[in-house]
């Protein structure tokens, strides 16, 4: 005979208490690539990245963490300029335009960025309960989806949150796109964002999804998701950890508040 | 030790493949290449100890060549991938369809295969139910019998093994790692294989057993995921929140162990990047807690007869059927075939760490696969364990031994493979001027895929979630 039910207690709660307290894995994750402050970099630092992510104008280094795979090759070669991002969480972690995903940033994108999400909130003020997520696969290589999946066990549990996956878009308020954008899956991605009713937040999930990653510049895929759908939240990682994708997800539906580590609202 | 034999015409090629498999050795793969203007067919046959390419040219300005498909039917897929990327026709194919090139986005007629009363085609795909990748299966039903499934892959081609062409060797690797995220150590070791045995290098020790814990962690998480989907598809909670807590805790050592739950970053040519040598004891005492954990739901799990009920005699795939594919991975071991990398052509810290005969099964059911995955992921807790305990020892504060040796080969051209949580997976890589020339990889995923046109043998829609997780494969591996 089967007791599943006692079993279940084994191990008392996995769940972790992020948002509400801080979670140590969540604060140790190693996120895309930053610059360290005042380090001076030669034009050929920007040679060592394999997508091309660093720029090197004036001996100021700048990465775009949306092409960031985390290959770590910059780390290793100049650690005086480049060095790891630390932390999962925080509205740091995610972008709300393509451009703030560059570091470090200009003074103007700060502006801009606080202007987009006066407007995201605005648009997304009904979304602060309970939301459904739908999420679309255009070209992944499969590790964002075992990431996903993961939200939906013990160890995330965002149904806690009031969040939940949904078949349908016609119930969706969250498109979650994973992948380089394949040409095959151009038209299924609209199809299913022109489904889902208004009004509706875009995520693009992963490196990959934000600027196609080390695939970008194929035949077969268009170099990032934003292209086919209009994104919202753009979120680097390669691929994002789970704590990165519900960061995300929080941050799509204004669920992230300001006192949550490295929140700046 | 690979070896490339050039045939004169294809059909002598055919004849050589033929002769090949009828002495035990298993097709592994064809492809065609066009080089300075000339189409060259090559072709992969596995034997113990390594993996031979058979390559064959194409008559100039050739348009066509008669098919392998009539004569071996587990190149049914590759020649289709043939046609889909160089338009050349195998004359004699029984269905030239689009595989992996996208099809035109305004036809909607769904192809139908058999006809009768009342038969209609569920297309479900390719944005499907659930966090799944994207494929469009086509089942043609009469409603809850499946008298024929079609899949289509297309949706996530992305164009892969040209992403390789022109990069430095030792970018290679970030993109292998990419090319199956969900057995990215696998895809790295083959890639390195092939570099290393183009070099002639011999990775070090340490690095070679290093190399055994990430590829039997990553085993053991990919196994797990089978496992929840299989628990998630019978209803059983309590059963899919255990797999998972479980998985999570694998996935969380990758990570505190490299910096990537995924394994990503670990193999490097020549060796690994690294190992954190003064935590022996400590994970040691994780790696053997989680087995006690796995194992012990493992067995409640085959013990929970409404599960497997839904298991029983679901999928079956035939033993002969097996062996003509030259199914791999846990899918062909359980229907009776077994052709194991790490012990048929034995790679890295295998051969150190000595092998243990598996538990032989012949059934080729959904539950079969199952038992066989449970017992793939015991052994893996112990060679993990036996691995990590032959490391250099961590009480001295001694420098840490070399964990790489410099591998850039300037020119070659060599196939390297591994055994992924799927099956082997292999590389065809030629080197240029210390750039790849050209990268072919294979995924186990592609080479099984095509199995599930044939186990539907009386099992209803119902059945379906089942069948697809007991393959436990991934699409991207496939579609490449």
């Amino acid at each position: 005979m089967s007791i599943w039910p006692l079993r279940g207690l084994r191990d008392g709660v996995v769940t972790t208490r992020w948002p509400a307290r801080p979670d140590e894995y969540a604060d140790a994750w190693r996120g895309p690539v930053t610059v360290r402050d005042g380090g001076t970099a030669p034009p050929g630092a920007a040679d060592v990245c394999p997508t091309g992510a660093i720029d090197v104008n004036g001996g100021r280094a700048r990465v775009d963490q949306g092409k960031c795979i985390l290959c770590g090759r910059c780390v290793a070669a100049r650690p005086d300029v480049f060095a790891w991002s630390v932390g999962a969480t925080g509205q740091q972690q995610a972008g709300l335009t393509r451009q703030a995903l560059v570091v470090p940033q200009l003074p103007e994108t700060d502006a801009e960025i606080a202007a987009v999400r006066a407007r995201l909130a605005e648009r997304t003020a009904a979304l602060r309960r309970s939301v459904h997520v739908r999420h679309v696969d255009a070209g992944s290589d499969g590790s964002e989806e075992w990431e996903i999946q993961a939200l939906l066990g013990p160890v995330y549990d965002i149904h806690r949150l009031g969040i939940f996956f949904t078949a349908s878009p016609r119930h969706a308020d969250v498109l979650l796109v994973t992948g380089a954008g394949s040409v095959g899956m151009t038209g299924p991605l609209r199809v299913t964002y022109d489904g889902m009713p208004e009004p509706k937040v875009v995520i693009a999930a992963g490196t990959d999804a934000v600027s196609g990653g080390l695939i970008a510049g194929g035949a077969m895929v268009s170099g990032g998701v934003g292209g086919s759908v209009p994104v919202d939240v753009w979120l680097p990682g390669s691929p994002p950890s789970p704590f990165g994708v519900l960061n995300a997800l929080l941050i799509a539906t204004g669920k992230l508040l300001g006192h949550q580590k490295g929140a700046s609202r | 030790m690979t070896i490339t034999s050039t045939e004169p015409s294809v059909t002598a090629l055919w004849e050589a493949l033929e002769s090949r498999v009828s002495h035990g050795h298993r097709f592994a793969g064809l492809f065609a290449a066009r080089r300075d203007g000339i189409g060259t067919l090559s072709a992969q046959v596995a034997r113990p100890g390594g993996i031979d390419t058979l390559e064959a040219p194409l008559p100039p300005g050739a348009v066509s060549y008669p098919a392998l498909t009539p004569r071996l039917g587990a190149a049914f897929w590759y020649e289709r991938v043939i046609h889909d990327q160089t338009g050349i026709v195998p004359e004699g194919h029984t269905r030239l369809a689009p595989l992996i090139r996208p099809g035109d986005p305004q036809d909607h007629t769904l192809p139908r295969h058999v006809s009768g009363y009342g038969l209609f085609t569920i297309a479900h795909g390719p944005v499907r139910s659930g966090v799944l990748e994207s494929i469009e299966y086509l089942v043609e039903t009469p409603g809850e019998a499946i008298p024929h499934l079609n899949m289509r892959i297309f949706y996530k081609h992305r164009g892969i093994a040209d992403r390789f062409t022109g990069r430095p060797v030792a970018d290679g690797v970030l993109l292998a790692e990419r090319t199956e995220g969900i057995a990215s150590v696998a895809h790295a070791l083959a890639y390195c294989h092939a570099l290393e045995a183009m070099a002639g290098c011999q990775v070090p020790p340490g690095a070679a057993l290093i190399r055994v814990v990430h590829a039997e962690l990553e085993r053991i998480a990919s196994h797990l995921d089978v496992a929840t989907r299989l628990a998630d598809a019978a209803g059983l909670a309590v059963a899919t929140a255990r797999f998972a807590v479980h998985k999570e805790r694998v996935m969380r050592l990758v990570s505190d162990l490299c910096g990537n739950r995924f394994g990503r970053g670990v193999v490097v040519p020549g060796g690994v990047a690294g190992w954190p040598l003064d935590r022996a004891e400590e994970i040691l005492a994780r790696v053997g807690k989680l087995e006690k954990q796995v194992l012990a739901d493992a067995r409640m799990l085959m013990g929970t007869s409404s599960f497997l009920d839904r298991l029983r005699g679901t999928g079956p795939l035939t033993p002969g059927r097996a062996r003509d594919h030259g199914a791999l991975g846990p899918i062909g071991r359980a229907s009776g075939y077994s052709d194991d990398a790490r012990l048929a052509r034995p790679y890295d810290g295998y051969p150190l760490l000595g092998t243990e005969p598996a538990t032989e099964h012949n059934v080729g059911d959904a539950m079969t696969r199952l038992r066989v995955r449970w017992d793939e992921a015991d052994r893996s807790f112990r060679l993990v364990e036996r691995a990590i305990s032959q490391l250099p020892g961590s009480s001295a504060p001694a420098p840490a031994p070399a964990w790489r040796v410099p591998c850039e080969p300037a020119a070659g051209r060599a196939v390297g493979w591994a055994e992924a949580p799927q099956g082997e997976v292999f590389y065809d890589v030629a080197v240029t001027d210390g750039r790849i020339a050209r990268c072919q990889p294979r995924s186990a995923s592609f080479h099984n895929l095509v199995l599930m046109h044939e186990v539907f043998a009386g099992d209803i829609l119902t059945d379906f979630p089942f069948i697809e997780a007991s393959f436990g494969l991934s699409v991207a591996g496939a579609a490449l």
